[in-house]
C-alpha cells in the first residue's frame, strides 16, 4: 500500500459505520454537536472515565479498542438526565447501553467490571426461571467473589432478610423449587429464537 | 402625519419598530400610502432599547432619530400608535383588516412637557426597562419617544390622580374620556413586521432564572447598562445591588436546543461579544473584572469575525467551549455557580461568579398561523416565504431571527413585494 493511500485509511471511518450498524441507536452518534451537557447533567459525571460526550467523540474518531473495552458506558445507571436535557435529543442512555451490549458481545469488556458481572447474574437467573428469583440473585450476588466474602456479606444481610421473611416479601423455598413462571419453557423457547434473529442482524451467526 | 382614507392602493404596516418603520418609509417614499400601526405608544421597537449597537457600537438614538425625520418629512405615512390587528381577511390586493385603539388618554395637544407626571404619585413597572424598574403612570415611554406625547396608564384613569394629571396639564391634552376604538380599512397589501420577544427564561429549568436572584437575560442586561435605564448604567446585582464584576455568558439560552427553540436565534453571539465591551469599557483595567463566555460555537458570521477577533484579543475575557449544564446557587452569596464538562479537553467545571447572563433566543411575537387562516410558518412560528400567503408578507424577525443590519434590508424587500401587488391593483384600475 503507498503512503498515501495509508494516510487516507487513516481518516476512514470504520469504527463509527460499526457502531452504526450493530449498536442499539448507533445511528444516532454522529448527532452529537459536542456541547457536553449530558456529562454535566450526569449524577455520576466525576467518576465516567470518558463521559458521554467524549465516548462519542471517541467513536468518531475511530478509537475502537478505547471505546468498547472502557468501563464508561458501564457507569450509566439508566436516570435518563441526559436524554432529557439533550438539546438534539439524542438517545444516551440507550446508546450507552447498547455499546455496553455490543463490547460485552465482542468479549471486549472489561471482565471483571461489577455492573457486567452483576447484569450477567441477572440476565441468567430471569432466563432460567422466567421470573427473577430473588433469593437466588441476591445470594448469587453476594458470592460473586468467593466463599469467605460471600458468608461475611450474607451474615451482614441477616436483619433484612429475616425482616423481609416477616412480611412475607421473600419465598424461603426459592433456593429448592417453585418461583418459576407458568410456561418456563415457553419463554426460553422465545429467548433463544430471539436471540438467534439477534445473531444474525448483528452477524455474531 | 396626514390623514389618510385606506383603499387597496395602500399598503398596511403591521408593527412600527425598526423593521416596520423601514418599510413603511421605503414605500412611501416609492409614492405609495402606508398606513404604519403599532400597539405600543412609541414606535422605535426592541431597537429603541438597546444600550448599543454592533458591530460599530454606536447608540441606536441616533439611527431612531433620521427615521423619525424621515417619517416626519413623509406625507404618505399615516402613523397609528397603541393600535392592534384584530383580525385580517381577504386576498392579495383586497384585504379587510379589523384595528383596535387602546385609548392613550392624551391627545395632540401634548408638548411632553411633563406635567402630568409631576402631578402623579402612583407608579406602575416600567415595561421599556422589562420591568426591571418602575414609571410613573402619567409617563413618556422613553426619552426618544416618536410621537413625544405622554400616557395615563388605564390604572389611574376614574381615580383621583387621573383628575390631579389632568387638572396638572396646561395644554388641555388630557382627556379621560377617551374609549378604545374599533374600525376597519381596506387595504390591497400587508407588511407584517411585530418582530421578536425574548425566549421565556423560566423554561429552561436547569438556569433558574425564576429561582436564582442572579441570573438575567440579555435584554435585561442591555437595558441596565443604558445611562437612563433601571440601574442608572450601573452593573449592580439585583440580590444585593453591588456591583458585579466576575460575569458569566451562556450562548444558546433557548436556541439550538430541540426543547426550546429548535432554531438558531442568530444574534445572541454578537449580541454577548458586544455586551463583553461593555464590561470592559466600564472596568478598565480593573484586575477583578472578569467575562467568561460559555458556548457551543461563536457564530460571528462574515464581517463580525473582525469583532470577535477583538474580543478573543481582550486579556479580560475567556471562551469556555460548553454548554453549561445547570447552575446552583451558593445560598450565602447569592452567587450563581455553573456546572459543566468543557469540550476542550473534558474538564468538570463548578465556576462561581458575581452575575449570570442568559443570551437569550429570539421568538415571533406573533405567530404566523396568528395573524390569518392558512398563513404559513415554520415550527417556531416565523412567517415563510410561501405564493399561499397572498399578499401579507413578512419584514425583519417576524419571519427570521435577524439582527438589525438584515432586518432593515429584510424590510426593504418585504416593500418592493408590497409595492409590485399595489401597483398591479392600480395598472388594472386605471
Amino acid at each position: 500500500m503507498s503512503d498515501r493511500r495509508m494516510a487516507v485509511g487513516n481518516y476512514r471511518n470504520d469504527f463509527l459505520k460499526e457502531v452504526e450498524a450493530n449498536v442499539e441507536d448507533g445511528e444516532w452518534v454522529k448527532m452529537c454537536m459536542q456541547c457536553g451537557v449530558c456529562a454535566g447533567s450526569c449524577p455520576l459525571g466525576p467518576y465516567w472515565e470518558h463521559p458521554p460526550q467524549e465516548i462519542f467523540m471517541m467513536i468518531r474518531a475511530g478509537l475502537r479498542d478505547d471505546v468498547l473495552s472502557s468501563e464508561s458506558m458501564w457507569m450509566c445507571t439508566s436516570c435518563y438526565n441526559c436524554i432529557v436535557r439533550c438539546p438534539r435529543e439524542l438517545p444516551i442512555t440507550h446508546i450507552m447501553h447498547g455499546l455496553a451490549n455490543y463490547a460485552h458481545r465482542l468479549g471486549l469488556a472489561p471482565k471483571m467490571n461489577p455492573t457486567r458481572r452483576f447484569a450477567k447474574l441477572f440476565w441468567n437467573n430471569i432466563a432460567a426461571g422466567g421470573r427473577a428469583n430473588e433469593l437466588k440473585l441476591s445470594l448469587g450476588l453476594y458470592f460473586m467473589d468467593g466463599f469467605a466474602t460471600g458468608i461475611k456479606k450474607s451474615l451482614q444481610m441477616l436483619p433484612i432478610g429475616l425482616g423481609m421473611l416477616k412480611t412475607r416479601r421473600l419465598n424461603p423455598f426459592g433456593l429448592l423449587a417453585g418461583g418459576n413462571c407458568k410456561d418456563r419453557k415457553g419463554i426460553q423457547a422465545m429467548l433463544k429464537k430471539a436471540k438467534e434473529l439477534e445473531d444474525k442482524r448483528k452477524g455474531f451467526a | 402625519m396626514a390623514k389618510l382614507v385606506p383603499t387597496n392602493e395602500t399598503i398596511l404596516v403591521a408593527g412600527g419598530g425598526i423593521s416596520g418603520m423601514t418599510a413603511a418609509l421605503e414605500a412611501a417614499e416609492c409614492g405609495k400610502h402606508v398606513l404604519l400601526i403599532e400597539k405600543s405608544p412609541s414606535l422605535g421597537g426592541r431597537v429603541s432599547q438597546f444600550h448599543r449597537y454592533f458591530p460599530k457600537l454606536c447608540h441606536p438614538t441616533c439611527g431612531m432619530e433620521i427615521n423619525t425625520r424621515r417619517l416626519k418629512a413623509n406625507k404618505r405615512v399615516h402613523i397609528l400608535t397603541m393600535t392592534e390587528v384584530t383580525a385580517v381577511t381577504g386576498t392579495a390586493g383586497n384585504y379587510t383588516v379589523n384595528l383596535l385603539t387602546r385609548p392613550r388618554y392624551v391627545n395632540e395637544n401634548c408638548t411632553a412637557c411633563g406635567a402630568c407626571a409631576k402631578a402623579v404619585s402612583s407608579e406602575i413597572p416600567n415595561a421599556f426597562d422589562y420591568n426591571l424598574g418602575k414609571i410613573k403612570a402619567a409617563y413618556l415611554p422613553f426619552v426618544m419617544a416618536y410621537p413625544q406625547r405622554y400616557v395615563i396608564d388605564p390604572s389611574i384613569v376614574g381615580t383621583a390622580e387621573g383628575e390631579a394629571a389632568n387638572a396638572a396639564c396646561a395644554h388641555d391634552a388630557i382627556d379621560l374620556d377617551m374609549k378604545p376604538e374599533s374600525f376597519t380599512v381596506n387595504v390591497g397589501a400587508i407588511i407584517w413586521a411585530t418582530g421578536w420577544q425574548p425566549f421565556d427564561a423560566a423554561k429552561i429549568q436547569p438556569y433558574g432564572y425564576d429561582r436564582f436572584t442572579n441570573v438575567i437575560t440579555s435584554v435585561e442586561f442591555e437595558r441596565m447598562m443604558d445611562p437612563s435605564g433601571p440601574t442608572g448604567g450601573k452593573l449592580l446585582r439585583p440580590s444585593d445591588g453591588k456591583e458585579a464584576r466576575n460575569i458569566a455568558f451562556i450562548q444558546c439560552a433557548g436556541s439550538r436546543d430541540r426543547n426550546y427553540l429548535k432554531h438558531c436565534s442568530r444574534i445572541c453571539c454578537m449580541a454577548t461579544l458586544k455586551q463583553s465591551t461593555y464590561i470592559a469599557e466600564r472596568y478598565g483595567d480593573d484586575p477583578d473584572a472578569k467575562v467568561s463566555i460559555y458556548y457551543i460555537d461563536i457564530r460571528a458570521i462574515d464581517r463580525f469575525e473582525d469583532f470577535y477577533q477583538k474580543v478573543q484579543a481582550d486579556p479580560r475575557v475567556t471562551f469556555i467551549k460548553s454548554k453549561v449544564a445547570n447552575i446552583t446557587e451558593d445560598e450565602s452569596s447569592g452567587d450563581p455557580v455553573l456546572h459543566g464538562v468543557d469540550t476542550e479537553g473534558y474538564h468538570r467545571y463548578d465556576n462561581r461568579h458575581d452575575l449570570c447572563i442568559l443570551a437569550i433566543g429570539m421568538q415571533p411575537s406573533v405567530r404566523a398561523e396568528e395573524i390569518a387562516t392558512g398563513m404559513h410558518g415554520d415550527a417556531n412560528g416565523f412567517i415563510e416565504t410561501n405564493d399561499e400567503n397572498g399578499a401579507i408578507f413578512a419584514a425583519g424577525c417576524a419571519g427570521n431571527p435577524l439582527d438589525v443590519n438584515r432586518s432593515v434590508q429584510n424590510a426593504t424587500a418585504a416593500a418592493l413585494r408590497a409595492i409590485q401587488v399595489v401597483n398591479r391593483i392600480a395598472a388594472a384600475e386605471a
